[in-house]
């Protein structure tokens, strides 16, 4: 068992698929709620197996995508600094912000670079007592771990040249405000198994009892998502609305303990904008007190930067599941992944920017 | 961004919990990896990892389970076959 390729055969597939189309009989909206799991949708044709009545709605679990305009703008000031050497994961450094990116500011001669873990820019630092190192801290549950370790390593080792600006967001406060929404098309959800790694899925009974959808936790893989979606439409089917886990050789309902003790630890839940979809209480992660000498907002002063973000987007829309990306005016003309207006056309794991690329054409953009 | 690998452990380094760190193994290519967040890891164990960072240990028994699945539902299906002779829908597509 090397736990890749074996979930990736393909007459496995078609036999899900085959069950899939022996329960279908009616139309099902199903959203899948990570953008990994959007992205090997589109990748592996997976809802291309799925029979007609079926349709994937693509979530907001784009961290990229959903960092708001505003968050970025407070990157680009910060990476400018001469002082400072700016490190993010690589897919943040296109992210348009109102007037640049971070790719641009690098060219320009800011000292912007690309990390793999947030534990290099810890030991980048180490290695440049004389310079501030700051992290962009993007991402879920899945990532506010590492983060966490980053930022917890930094104090123990008393690096004051340290810091990180964050911007972490939480899944499910999203997910309710999806469902919360009266025009919510969502009547299921494939739950981002990654996140669930971290968090377990404890807080998902009562979304599933309050709004009446079954939430089943997934994997990546091409036979995680069958197997998630055939487990959603047997709930549908028979009228339940529970959580079960598809993804149970990674995720156990309580999650991974020492890794939410380590969020705990130097974290504290914020309210937080998301691109496109606006401000959701409770659904950030931001610094807590303790541990307030990392931030890099309070250090560099831009803690109070507000920017509107344009009107012209409709991703807020797309995210709910109301419109599909080509349904939108501006799609393909005045938005695309080069100059993209917002949220889902930012990333590659964005919902606009895969159709985009991979459903341009109107005789495949049908379904 | 939630992109997440498994990889087998292949040495572990350090003694305090909080900064136990792997070499991980992804299809011969070796990786370092904070291991903390794992403290039942070991040698040889597979383990999904996120930016440098061990998630889970994931768990082989659990891991066979689809295919047991799979491998019943086959076995039903020719059950179906054989005895829903009658509906076109039942047989093999």
């Amino acid at each position: 068992m090397k736990y890749l390729d074996e979930y990736r055969d393909a007459e496995h597939a078609q036999q899900l698929a085959r069950k899939i189309h022996r329960l279908t009989t009616r139309p099902w909206n199903i959203m899948e709620v990570c953008g990994g799991q959007t992205h090997a949708i589109v990748k592996f044709g997976i809802d291309e197996l799925l029979p007609k009545p079926i349709t994937l709605i693509h979530g907001p679990g784009c961290p990229v995508c959903v960092t708001p305009l505003e968050m970025i703008d407070k990157a680009l000031e910060i990476a400018a600094r001469p002082d400072v050497i700016f490190t993010s994961f690589g897919d943040m450094l296109r992210v348009p912000g109102s007037t640049t990116d971070l790719l641009s500011v690098k060219a320009r001669g800011g000292d912007v670079r690309i990390v793999y873990s947030p534990l290099d820019a810890v030991k980048l630092a180490e290695q440049n007592p004389a310079r501030e190192v700051v992290f962009f801290g993007v991402g879920f549950e899945t990532t506010a771990p590492a983060t966490a370790m980053a930022v917890y390593q930094a104090a123990q080792k008393k690096l004051k040249s340290f810091s990180i600006l964050a911007s972490h967001v939480l899944v499910p406060p999203a997910m309710e405000a999806l469902l919360s929404s009266p025009n919510c098309k969502v009547q299921g959800f494939l739950a981002a198994g990654h996140v669930c790694t971290v968090m377990g899925y404890k807080e998902y009974p009562p979304i599933a009892a309050k709004y009446h959808v079954p939430i089943v936790v997934t994997g990546f893989e091409p036979l995680d998502i069958l197997q998630g979606v055939l487990m959603v439409v047997q709930q549908l089917e028979s009228g339940r609305a529970e959580v079960e886990n598809q993804y149970t050789r990674s995720v156990r309902r309580e999650g991974n303990q020492p890794a939410q003790e380590l969020i705990r630890r130097v974290f504290k839940v914020v309210p937080r904008k998301w691109r496109g979809v606006g401000e959701i209480p409770q659904s950030g992660l931001g610094l807590n007190d303790a541990y307030a000498a990392f931030d890099a907002e309070r250090k560099f002063g831009v803690a109070e930067h507000r920017v509107e973000e344009p009107t012209e987007c409709l991703s807020g829309l797309v995210l709910q599941g109301q419109i599909k990306p080509h349904e939108c005016p501006a799609f393909g003309t005045r938005c695309t992944p080069e100059h993209p207006l917002g949220a889902t056309m930012v990333s590659s794991e964005g919902a606009c920017a895969a159709y985009y690329r991979y459903r341009r054409q109107p005789a495949v953009a049908g379904k | 961004m939630c992109l997440a690998i498994p990889g087998k452990i292949e040495s572990i380094s350090g003694d305090d919990p909080m900064s136990r760190m792997g070499k991980i193994n992804f299809g011969g290519i070796l990786k370092e990896a904070c291991l903390a967040c794992v403290p039942e890891a070991k040698i040889g164990d597979y383990v999904i990892v996120h930016v440098g960072f061990a998630l889970s240990r994931l768990d082989e028994e659990e891991a066979h389970k689809v295919f047991d699945y799979l491998k019943q539902m086959e076995e039903l299906g020719e059950l179906e076959d054989k005895g829903g002779g009658a509906s076109p829908s039942r047989g093999k597509t």
